[in-house]
């Protein structure tokens, strides 16, 4: 039995490793993906002062700080039995969305993007940035600087510091905003309103106008039929900082609709000895491993999750891509991984028309932003952070201080999606021992396209990931080795 | 180009790492803008993975000192994680602890309150979503059925870099600011480094860069932020909140002040003094009205402790790895 080792040398570097093994006859019998880092965050939660946890819990992630920060302050709101004033929870959504803005770009344009725009085929040496750069125009370039470096200012104005914000209290935020701040985040949301607009219609001239890759989209390793998984509002609109929890099923059905405080009646987490990572899935179907369709219970999340368990988006512009994203690939539910490129642009020009809605709100530059603390007692919040759902349960002590912490953060809900598609790439491509170089992309594509935060369970951010791929025989001894980006 | 020479006669080849980390660090660079620009121009990236490619390859067939400064971030937490640093000691002509990660454990290092054992009990078997009813948790070897995975060893005891090799300079913050970051490679540039073992930093606290007056008025007791009834525009401390900035070295511009919330420490103790959370158990006691530790009776001090609810995590949020007292006693 041959075993082929996909070492990722960079981000992933101490933070995932693949593992293909092939049968006698040398097509893929199984693949790995696995996490080795644990930091333990649930255990030295423990005895902390409760409101030190949106800054510590933070730490979780330095990409999506804001998304823990405010998981964390809505578990606090319910643990001190406080209701925000509306100004407050109007201002901590309008930071979320500067969280999305910076965020969706960086993914698309740095990350995940270069395959689609650059080419799935391209050199490997220009699927980055700098190739999007090329392919686009220079001014491209700038633009991608300047939206990103808004997102991040938006969020700083509002939360003391982007990576980590610090305004996040129980029963408010620790800050409000002055008629200049809300003329500098005006104009720069107004701004990123015309280039999420750029962005999807970039998309659809690179990538949608191109029949090849929209059959690469629409290829079959690339499909995944699990239950999807999203925050929705009353309308069962997307919606990324509050709402309840949808389940859809592989047709676009609902499966189940709950209150986050229910959470641990419809989701389980599942403990494998090869890898620090747990494994969730819908606790009315179960665990029956790595495998997708109606009887696993496992679900994905993220912007393909979201748009999947929603009906439509909130704002106008948004909704028609929304609509346009299912009439072009052929209704619901979109079971393909690389469609979450498509769904992240969707969701960032949602996000940009929430941020105008919310800091044209007259309420946006009230000062009562804090409303006094009840009783400590047990509380559970609930976002939607850019990679997929994120849960926060604290059960606190008399004194405010953390007795049990637990969380469910966005990457955990997908890992038994990423690990399969991992596996689905790798048996779509090898057979009888050939290992192509084009492997390396396609496993590539289909993990990078979760945009997946390993440090929410060890994080990466792939810009052109290198691989390695190492084959042994069966005697352990290397006769090939394929590289990429190295 | 010449190998021989000092840095400051060619261009300096730069690497960043990362560890027991978040990332924040790597997008505190990439917060630099444009200047990242500034950047390239004056040095040469081997490797940044943010934006370039790692080549661990590479490093490993690097003659040692190839690098000439590696910017390091996270805390050491794993044996993979060991590993690379001592590798990457090895290729660096100088070591840079980038980070309160590197520096000091961060907030990662807050787990050894805890040890192994424990952080793998609370987080594989007594979680209360997770179903495991045969108590599995990861093993550093695993036979599947196709052969066998590995997993580098979960350690008990989280280290800063500088106790797990040599370190040359250490820059605070969590993350560092990008005036920070552009302070330090301004210096590396032009050859202006301060002794072996500086911190690169100003010689201030971050109540010096604080816009709340302080009027030396005494407190009686200690409040939580949330209890604040209101805001008042004056030094936190004197409203009764704990705030860390007597004790923490300053450079950040208070921004967590500006937003009206205390300074937690994540720059790290204050210029020439050796432990943050003595510093400000210190700090406390005089605003308490305890006058000089040699007239502190017991009584006094245990009405002082009994009011820090929690003093490892409010003391030494960001650098108990780093600290007098790093760790507690390990549980077997």
């Amino acid at each position: 039995m041959k075993t082929i080792i996909i070492d990722p040398i960079t981000r992933l570097e101490g933070h995932g490793k693949i593992s293909i093994f092939l049968d006698n006859k040398g097509d893929v019998e199984n693949a790995y993906l696995q996490i080795p880092e644990l930091r333990g965050f649930e255990r030295f939660s423990q005895g902390r002062r409760a409101e030190d946890m949106p800054q510590i819990t933070s730490r979780i992630c330095g990409v999506c700080p804001v998304a823990h920060h405010f998981a964390s302050t809505k578990a606090l709101d319910a643990a001190f039995h406080v209701d925000p004033p509306s100004a407050a929870k109007k201002l901590r959504e309008l930071m979320y969305m500067g969280y999305y803005i910076y965020d969706h770009i960086l993914h698309f344009y740095y990350l995940g993007g270069p395959d689609f725009v650059v080419g799935p085929d391209a050199p490997a040496a220009q699927r980055n940035v700098i190739g999007v750069i090329e392919k686009a125009g220079i001014e491209v370039g700038k633009e991608v600087i300047k939206h990103r470096a808004y997102g991040q200012k938006i969020t700083a104005i509002l939360g003391g510091k982007a990576t980590h914000p610090v305004c996040g209290l129980p029963g408010g935020i620790s800050k409000g905003l002055n008629k200049d701040e809300v003329n500098d985040i005006e104009k720069m949301i107004s701004s990123c309103i015309d280039f999420a607009q750029f962005s999807l219609k970039l998309f659809d001239d690179i990538v949608l106008q191109n029949k090849k890759y929209v059959d690469v989209i629409l290829s079959d390793p690339y499909q995944l039929a699990t239950y999807n998984m999203g925050l929705v509002d009353k309308n069962n609109n997307v919606n990324f900082y509050d709402g309840t929890i949808r389940v859809t099923d592989q047709q676009g059905n609902e499966q189940c609709k709950f209150d986050v405080n229910e959470y641990y009646s419809h989701i389980a987490e599942h403990v494998e000895e090869w890898t620090y990572i747990k494994f969730t899935y819908l606790k009315s179907i179960g665990w029956k491993g790595l495998k997708d369709g109606r009887d696993s219970g496992i679900y994905r999340v993220g912007p393909l999750g979201r748009l999947n368990a929603a009906e439509g988006m909130a704002t106008p512009f948004a909704n028609k891509e929304y609509k346009r994203f299912y009439e072009t690939l052929g209704g619901k539910s979109v079971n393909s991984t690389l469609a979450f490129h498509w769904a992240r642009l969707i969701e960032l020009l949602y996000a940009t028309e929430r941020a105008q809605e919310l800091i044209k709100d007259p309420e946006i530059t009230s000062q009562k932003i804090r409303n006094p603390v009840g009783e400590p007692g047990e509380g559970i919040g609930v976002t939607e952070a850019a990679r997929g759902t994120l849960i926060h349960h604290y059960k606190l002590d008399k004194d405010g201080l953390i007795d049990k912490a637990n969380l469910i953060v966005a990457t955990t809900n997908n890992a038994g999606a990423i690990n399969m598609s991992v596996r689905d790439a790798a048996k779509g491509l090898i057979s009888k021992g050939n290992v192509s170089d084009g492997t390396l992309n396609m496993i590539e594509m289909a993990f990078r396209a979760y945009d997946p935060c390993f440090a929410c369970a060890t994080h990466t951010l792939p810009g052109g990931m290198p691989l390695e791929i190492n084959i042994y025989d069966h005697t352990k001894k290397l006769y090939k080795t394929i590289r990429q980006n190295l | 180009m010449d190998k021989g020479k000092k840095i400051s006669n060619k261009k300096p080849r730069f690497a960043f790492y990362w560890a027991a980390s978040c990332g924040g660090c790597e997008i505190a660079v990439l917060d630099i803008n444009e200047k990242i620009l500034d950047v390239i121009g004056i040095a040469d990236i081997l490797f940044w993975p943010v934006a370039m490619d790692f080549k661990y390859k590479d490093i490993k067939a690097m003659k040692d000192n190839h690098i000439d400064v590696c910017f390091f971030n996270g805390a050491i937490r794993t044996e993979e994680q060991e590993h690379i640093a001592k590798l990457l000691r090895k290729k660096s002509k100088i070591m840079v602890a980038f980070g309160a990660c590197a520096v000091g454990g961060g907030i990662p290092g807050l787990a050894n309150v805890a040890n192994k054992k424990e952080i793998f009990h609370t987080s594989y078997i007594e979680n209360p979503s997770t179903d495991n009813p045969k108590k599995t948790v990861p093993k550093t070897k695993v036979a599947v059925k196709e052969g066998t995975l590995t997993l580098p060893e979960f350690y008990d005891t989280v280290k800063t870099l500088e106790q797990t090799v040599d370190v040359d300079y250490f820059l605070p913050g969590c993350p560092p600011t990008p005036d920070q970051i552009m302070t330090a490679v301004g210096a590396i540039v032009e050859n202006k480094l301060p002794p072996k073992g500086s911190k690169i930093g100003p010689m201030k606290s971050v109540c010096d860069e604080c816009r709340f007056e302080k009027s030396e008025k005494k407190i009686t007791n200690i409040k939580r932020i949330y209890e604040l009834e209101k805001w008042e525009e004056k030094c936190l401390l004197e409203q009764g909140v704990i705030c860390l900035g007597p004790a923490t070295r300053g450079g950040c511009s208070a921004r967590c002040l500006d937003a009206n919330m205390p300074c937690t420490g994540c720059n790290g103790p204050t210029p020439n003094s050796l432990d943050q959370g003595a510093k400000m158990i210190s700090a406390l006691a005089s605003i308490l009205g305890i006058e000089g530790e040699e007239n502190m009776g017991d009584e006094d001090v245990q009405k002082l402790i009994d009011q820090v609810v929690d003093p490892v995590g409010t003391f030494y949020k960001y650098y108990l790895p780093d600290a007098i007292i790093n760790r507690r006693v390990m549980n077997k």
